[in-house]
């Protein structure tokens, strides 16, 4: 096989992959029991996920990195702004390490 | 049959609301394409691989694993682990996919990427909205994902050390940013913080990202195991 073959192979294969799982979690659920435990389970899945995420990625940033997410957070609560409690985030870790941190 | 206008104006609405973190989308985006310039991807398999795989963090390992000869099996598995949380995602938002065809389903579920998804669901907690919100929201990463990954490939000089800048941070800061919306309240405390310490042990100890599928499901069983307790009837939404 050329490379250019291998490359939309790789591709394909991972586009197939990833809509598969999406279009698969959308079907599957409406198999699914929508009360009691289960509903729980799933309300609580999206705050939890989303934390899943971040948490190991702040944790291994560093102390400025806790700095900027804790910061990021504070913002995000008080304000509401996504935007603003981003570049709030971004910021402190870029000066961060502007000054050597 | 005043259907259309609704659809248009919740495809807009959801567009605009995606856009504040298409910003860091496409700061994000501009990183990969510097990544893939230099693994020697062309500007079109590129644009291609983000118009069809569409998730970020799985295209930055498959472009992390590009090097010929191209490890197809290696790189599949990898995509398939780090996309499995996109069954939960997807799952999650069956409510609001309720009433709509299997053929719209299969149209719009393509473009959900974690931003819009979560800008999607925190929206839906508040108010009535349709798949039209999705999807325009959708439409907006994917154009900041594409202009992104295409700038960062083609002016690849510009940024020559995102890390200086912080951007590598912009992925966690976003979705700090964007996890308080789903805080119900002191109930959610249990809940998060096993998630919180799941994903941080399994991080250490499983390879991939598994973490983020094991922390997840860890979280969301501790808010569902709880419920068995006795008289916790009212705790039904």
């Amino acid at each position: 096989m050329t490379d250019e073959t291998l490359v939309w192979l790789a591709i394909g294969a991972a586009a197939l992959v990833t809509y598969g799982l999406r279009i698969s979690g959308l079907l599957l659920a409406a198999r699914l029991p929508k009360t009691g435990r289960f509903k729980t389970f799933m309300d609580a899945l999206p705050g939890t996920i989303l934390l899943s995420l971040i948490v190991p990625a702040a944790v291994a940033a560093g102390p400025i990195g806790w700095l900027a997410t804790l910061a990021t957070g504070l913002c995000s609560c008080k304000t509401g702004n996504v935007f603003l409690s981003m570049v709030v985030g971004v910021a402190i870790v870029a000066l961060g390490r502007w000054w050597g941190l | 049959m005043d259907s259309q206008p609704k659809q248009s104006d919740d495809l807009r609405a959801g567009f605009t609301a995606s856009l504040v973190v298409a910003a860091s989308v496409g700061a994000y985006g501009s990183v990969l394409g510097l990544l893939a310039a230099q693994k020697g991807l062309t500007w079109y398999q590129l644009l291609i691989m983000n118009l069809s795989v569409f998730a970020g963090s799985a295209q930055f390992v498959m472009i992390d694993m590009w090097l010929p000869p191209l490890p197809i099996v290696e790189i599949t598995l990898a995509v398939l682990v780090i996309n499995m949380r996109y069954l939960l995602i997807g799952a999650s938002l069956s409510p609001l996919f309720k009433g709509t065809s299997l053929g719209h389903r299969f149209l719009f579920m393509h473009l959900v990427a974690d931003e819009n998804w979560a800008i999607t669901m925190a929206r839906f907690h508040k108010q009535t909205i349709s798949t039209w919100f999705l999807l325009g929201g959708g439409l907006c990463v994917q154009l900041a994902w594409c202009s992104g990954t295409m700038l960062g490939h083609r002016l690849g000089a510009v940024i020559v050390d995102p890390e200086r800048y912080g951007l590598d941070f912009s992925f966690v800061a976003v979705f700090t940013a964007l996890v308080f919306s789903f805080w119900k309240g002191r109930r959610d405390l249990l809940p998060w913080l096993v998630a919180a310490l799941v994903a941080v042990g399994s991080e250490a100890l499983l390879p991939g990202k598994w973490y983020i599928v094991c922390g997840g499901v860890a979280g969301a069983l501790a808010a569902a195991l709880r419920e068995t307790g006795p008289s916790r009837g009212q705790s039904d939404d």
